[in-house]
């Protein structure tokens, strides 16, 4: 399949001509067919959903609950009871740490996570930890990024309440297992709550088949507007939380004295939603669907094995994780012996190419490998061959750029 | 764009640093953190008589923090404090863009940082030193 005919949806290829964005894991770039929805949706759809009593309202609160029917199918959830709305995975996440980690964890319970999670599946059940009086345990992972049942196994206590595990890590790429660790978790009565940031827009995702609690991911980073992100949990789980914030229409009844909560999901969407942003979400969630997830991982795993095979053969240069290219769906963070990250991605900015330096939220994970900060490459299936190439010719010019000679 | 600030002054200065060791003699260190990059420097200086007599720099960071840090050290070794302080006054305005040619002139080697000005991003890199020498200075002062 070529290549080049993805580039040509996403506007911004045609007016950056010289670009190459590799910066994916960051945010993804938007194609002209979400665009042009979310464009629709202002032109012909806009009115304030779920309340008003007149056409135009409907049209957009039948815009907004078709795009969470839309999410429903695409992550393979029972119901749309179980599709919360949110701004983005960070704020999905935190619903959890607030919600439920505040209704259920108690003194001496003991949180688990994954020692390489973005600051978003962390800082949540740092703070809760603290203010429960819980423990907040980690998993480590070995030099490859990758984690083990037995360690898992070896983790889990009859405290653990819950267990938090990126599927993929925005730092080493790699495809954690969490199927088995949902059962591990199960068998031991813990939650497992899965961070789908970077794996959602990849590959196929089920809930059903992985058996996970819950799942955050963000739409920025699958093609759709920034502001839009998605919280599934299951049914009964969600049941029983309070809600995360108070506000409109997220009631059902409310008097001097209290109130009693709209059902499911709207308990979680306090005052006025994103419907533009749903719009856009189900336009992308549309978009991929016709290209295929078995075309975008194939050509995904391609990219990365290319990148990956060239960047072994540039000196000076270290791959962080694992030693194959299939460890690193789509993700590869390296550092250049004697070259900072940020002037890494300075030079690379002089080419016009973009790409991702720091410690990428994910500091813990730094301090575990002994590394201050790292560069990171992050491919999506619009990316090609010529990007790859021109990613290597820049990195090859690195060292001497930056005065060391040879 | 970036390979105009990655001048040879810079580029020298961060491979071959004159002044990153450590300072027996130092009479303060001050430890400056910019968390954007990672960087974290910490400044130590011998000052006698309210004149700069030795300086040197240690810790970890990007080639534009290393450089900055090591021509800031050329350039105040031997002056007062208050000098120093000109100095830094003067760094800030260059890097803000607010800076006269005749003041330009008086930053000497620094001024091959003034170009950082046109990378956000990179601004609190070159600055680091600076800062934390700032900061050095006014609480030596306000200790007097
Ligand atoms: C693994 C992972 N989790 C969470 C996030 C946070 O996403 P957002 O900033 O959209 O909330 C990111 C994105 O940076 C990520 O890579």
């Amino acid at each position: 399949m070529m290549s080049s005919n993805y580039k040509s949806d996403f506007p911004v290829f045609g007016a950056y001509k010289d670009l190459v964005y590799l910066d994916n894991a960051a945010t993804t770039q938007k194609p002209r067919q979400v665009l042009e929805a979310v464009e629709k949706y202002y032109r012909e759809e806009n009115a304030n959903p779920l309340r008003g009593l007149y056409g135009l309202s409907v049209k957009a609160t039948d815009a907004y609950e078709n795009a969470r029917e839309a999410v429903r199918k695409f992550i393979g959830a029972k119901s749309t009871k179980e599709i919360v709305f949110t701004r983005n995975a960070s704020e999905s996440l935190n619903l959890i740490a607030y919600s439920f980690g505040r209704a259920f964890i108690n003194e001496g319970d003991e949180i688990l996570v994954a020692i390489s999670e973005h600051h978003s599946n962390f800082l949540p059940w740092q703070i809760l930890a603290k203010e429960k009086g819980a423990v907040l345990k980690f998993l480590e992972c070995g030099r490859q990024g990758e984690y083990t049942e037995e360690a898992l196994r070896a983790a889990l206590t009859p405290r653990t309440k819950l267990f938090a595990a990126a599927q993929v890590s925005n730092v080493f790429g790699r495809i954690n297992p969490i199927k088995r660790f949902a059962e591990i978790c199960h068998e031991n009565g813990t939650l497992i709550v899965c961070d789908g940031a970077q794996s959602v827009p990849h590959m196929p995702v089920d809930v059903a088949e992985l058996d996970v609690d819950m799942l955050a991911f963000s739409g920025h980073k699958m093609f759709a507007p920034m502001g839009i992100g998605v919280l599934y949990g299951r049914e009964e789980l969600l049941e029983k939380m309070p809600p995360f914030l108070y506000g409109g229409e997220m009631i059902e009844y409310v008097t001097r004295e209290g109130a009693t909560y709209a059902e499911l999901p709207h308990k979680f969407e306090a005052g006025t939603v994103n419907v533009g942003g749903a719009v856009g979400l189900h336009a992308a969630i549309d978009y991929i669907n016709s290209i295929g997830f078995e075309n975008i991982v194939r050509r995904e795993d391609e990219l990365t094995a290319l990148a990956f095979g060239k960047m072994q053969e540039v000196p000076y240069v270290n791959i962080i994780g694992g030693e194959s290219a299939v460890c690193h769906s789509g993700i590869i963070t390296f550092t250049i012996d004697g070259v900072h990250p940020h002037d890494i991605a300075a030079i690379f900015d002089s080419d016009n190419i973009a790409i991702r330096a720091g410690h990428h939220c994910a500091q813990p994970l730094h301090q575990h490998l002994a590394v201050q900060s790292t560069a990171r490459m992050s491919l999506a299936f619009y990316n090609d061959e010529e990007d790859i190439e021109r990613f290597i010719k820049t990195l090859s010019t690195i060292r001497r750029r930056m005065g060391y000679g040879g | 764009m970036a390979d105009n600030f990655y001048n040879e002054v810079l580029l020298d200065h961060n491979l071959h640093p004159q002044h990153l060791h450590e300072l027996s003699c130092a009479t303060c260190s001050n430890a400056g953190l910019n968390p954007t990059c990672g960087d974290s420097l910490t400044l130590h200086l011998n000052i006698e008589d309210g004149v700069i007599k030795d300086g040197s720099f240690t810790g970890v960071g990007c080639a534009v923090s290393q450089a900055s840090a090591d021509i800031m050290l050329d350039l105040i070794i031997g002056r007062s404090v208050e000098e120093a302080k000109h100095l830094c006054r003067l760094f800030g305005k260059m890097i803000s863009g607010e800076i006269t040619d005749d003041e330009l002139e008086e930053l000497e080697e620094a001024s091959a940082l003034a170009n950082i000005s046109k990378m956000p991003a990179r601004v609190k890199c070159a600055t680091l030193s600076w800062k934390t020498l700032e900061q050095m200075i006014s609480e030596i002062q306000a200790a007097e």
